[in-house]
């Protein structure tokens, strides 16, 4: 069985059905259209800002902050993608035809993630772009130190959530309890455990904490993180390796 | 040529299959029988190496599946009509899988044909009805042309021409040497389709025979008799001169008598001449539903019980009684296999009020009206006498009532 084969196959999967385009273009134009109301608002409230708050002011960071929620989106499309086949049945149809279980598994999610790291990429720098746009006077460029490492790292940071979730779901099976669990965990969780102080060193080392790393250009004023921006996004890429595999373990042994 | 041997699956404590062994040959269609629950989809799935058997194994070609070289290209299986993303168009759909396998595009179009989709081949499979889901999964079986080919319950939903052309695929499918393996609940229909059977009830071989000597080992021809309900004595001496002319005599749960080895003028010459008067003397012929019924009866899984309703039973007006209860075959009757009788309570046949009073000879259709809401009393004649009776009746029973019982 060649490996193209099952990739052309799941090339078919993916854009024949709708929630692809309605989950990857939700992600983008939340993570936009967010990004610049948020940046539109700190422009105003640079007059109002302590010198130390001016000197943390971070404008490539602020253009992302449409992320936390257009996050919830690619969650979604990369629980879809997975979960799909269990919901509707075809993993059985698709594995009795593909019995190379790895292969199959793999083929899906190389074509997904390729596919999310293209709109990411995409949503990333216009988020930048525009969010500068907002920014006015404050704004930083391209050509700044970090600032291209971070709209990169964006695209990075999008991309590596929708591969997480495609190894939770596929753990999982189920697109309701995979939904049910990220949602709240990056949703909430990951945002309480990182504003209680005797919680913050381990909420630092979840997966979308440590790897949103990679987007600060300006470390905040009380930066204690043990990491560095690539240093974080390591951290990420080992939460998503952790579920990949126990996705793939599971899948090779489970019955379909 | 599909081979198992020893097949056992457990999940947990429950024991789906178990030491399974058996030869699906090529050239031939192989009906796949039993209760639901008894383990034909877990067969099926393991056959296809979905599920992994706790013991034994099971091969195609000498091969188990998951190391066939090019698999959906040697087998094409149909598991479940309804496993298609709703969302997918059925072109997209067939198209993934003829990729999965490098099948050519125009591949997918010539399926589509085949099953008659062509014109629904970019609607998406969310609206399709299960017959239309269960060509779709048919397309998807021969999309490689395979020459082994795994169908479960392919005729669920579909409509007579349907079923009809599924049979003749089947039987072309096997002609043309292909490894044809049908899995069914329904007898009568793999009796027509089938040429060899395989039989099982909670995930055990109960048989593994030719059609033709499934048929001549459990059809066998049966004459009902029936005598006076008010006199039990005559059926027991009819049951005596039957028995002793060679008979073999089965009471039936209605009170009639099942008679084989004997034939019907000969029943009749017996009973003339022990001086018993008959009501009834019907030849019947036991149908492989009810021999395949009686093999399995005792590996059902899933039985139903009558359904008393007490919880919604209404106070019945005063001197109205509660409409009697028509048996239905196989309700929390494990014994029930023959028809049952066209009515209820000692009446005698319908006929005269000109009601087809159910095919004799075809067990298969109680076609009698269901005990014709005469609540009033035992004889529909003594009703037509005192119309006023029928305002006392529960108004669904009148729909049933013969017209000319008012």
């Amino acid at each position: 069985m060649a490996a193209t084969q099952v990739v052309q196959s799941e090339w078919t999967k993916i854009r024949s059905v709708a929630s692809t385009v309605w989950t990857l273009s939700l992600a983008a134009v939340v993570t936009v259209a967010l990004g610049m109301l948020i940046s539109l608002l700190s422009a105003d409230e640079w007059a109002t800002m302590s010198p130390r708050e001016r000197l943390s002011f971070d404008p490539t960071f602020i253009s992302f902050a449409g992320m936390s929620l257009g996050q919830l989106a690619m969650i979604v499309f990369g629980v879809l993608v997975v979960s799909n086949e269990y919901s509707t049945g075809m993993i059985r149809t698709s594995l009795a035809a593909v019995p190379q279980r790895g292969t199959f598994l793999f083929s899906k999610l190389a074509v997904a993630t390729a596919l999310a790291f293209v709109v990411s990429l995409a949503t990333s720098f216009v988020a930048f772009f525009l969010g500068q746009a907002m920014l006015g006077e404050h704004s930083a460029s391209l050509g700044d130190a970090g600032v291209l490492r971070a709209v990169l790292g964006g695209g990075l940071y999008m991309t590596l959530i929708a591969v997480f979730s495609m190894g939770v779901a596929a753990m999982l099976r189920s697109p309701m309890l995979s939904l049910g669990i990220l949602m709240p965990f990056f949703f909430l969780i990951s945002a309480i455990l990182g504003n209680v102080s005797a919680t913050k060193k381990v909420g630092q080392f979840l997966p979308d904490q440590a790897g949103s790393k990679i987007m600060q250009v300006v470390a905040p004023a009380d930066n204690d993180t043990p990491y560095g921006p690539w240093g974080g996004l390591g951290i990420m890429v080992l939460w998503v390796a952790v579920a990949l595999l126990g996705g793939y373990t599971l899948l090779k042994k489970r019955d379909a | 040529m599909i081979e198992a041997v020893g097949l056992t699956k457990r999940y947990g404590a429950k024991t789906a299959v178990y030491n399974l062994s058996f030869q699906v040959r090529p050239g031939a269609v192989t009906g796949f029988l039993g209760p639901n629950g008894s383990g034909k989809s877990t067969t099926m799935r393991m056959i296809l190496g979905l599920d992994n058997p706790t013991s034994g194994q099971v091969t195609i070609g000498g091969f188990p599946y998951r190391k066939l070289p090019n698999a959906p290209r040697q087998v094409g299986a149909l598991l479940d009509a309804k496993a298609v993303h709703g969302g997918r168009h059925a072109r997209n759909h067939l198209l993934c899988l003829a990729q999965l396998s490098g099948i050519p595009a125009r591949r997918v179009d010539e399926v589509l044909g085949v099953v008659g989709l062509q014109d629904v081949a970019k609607r998406r499979s969310k609206g399709f009805s299960l017959g239309m889901g269960q060509r779709l999964g048919i397309a998807a079986a021969l999309l490689g042309d395979p020459q082994v080919l795994l169908f479960d319950e392919p005729v669920n939903g579909l409509d007579p021409e349907g079923i009809l052309w599924v049979r003749n695929l089947m039987k072309s499918l096997a002609a043309e040497g292909r490894t044809v393996f049908v899995s069914s609940h329904l007898m009568s229909e793999m009796a027509l389709t089938a040429d060899h059977l395989i039989v099982i009830g909670r995930g055990q071989l109960l048989s593994d025979m030719s059609v033709k000597d499934f048929i001549s080992a459990n059809s066998a021809d049966f004459a009902r008799v029936r005598t006076p309900d008010t006199e039990p004595q005559q059926r027991e001496k009819l049951s005596a001169a039957l028995t002793e002319a060679g008979g073999q005599v089965l009471p039936e749960q209605d009170g009639a008598l099942r008679v084989t080895g004997l034939p019907l003028p000969r029943i009749s010459d017996l009973a003339h001449g022990a001086d018993v008067r008959l009501w009834e003397l019907s030849p019947h012929q036991a149908s492989l539903e009810e021999a395949y019924m009686r093999m399995t009866q005792g590996a059902v899984d899933y039985r139903s019980t009558i359904d008393q309703r007490s919880g919604l039973q209404q106070e019945m007006p005063p001197g109205a009684m509660p409409p009697p209860q028509m048996p239905v075959a196989g309700q929390g009757q494990p014994g029930w296999y023959a028809p049952p009788p066209p009515q209820q309570g000692g009446q005698p046949f319908a006929m005269p009020q000109g009601q087809p009073a159910g095919p004799y000879g075809a067990p298969a259709a109680p076609a009698a009206p269901a005990a014709p809401g005469s609540t009033g009393g035992p004889n529909p004649y003594a009703q037509a006498a005192q119309p006023s009776a029928a305002a006392a009746q529960p108004a669904a029973s009148d729909l049933t009532k013969p017209e000319d019982a008012r």
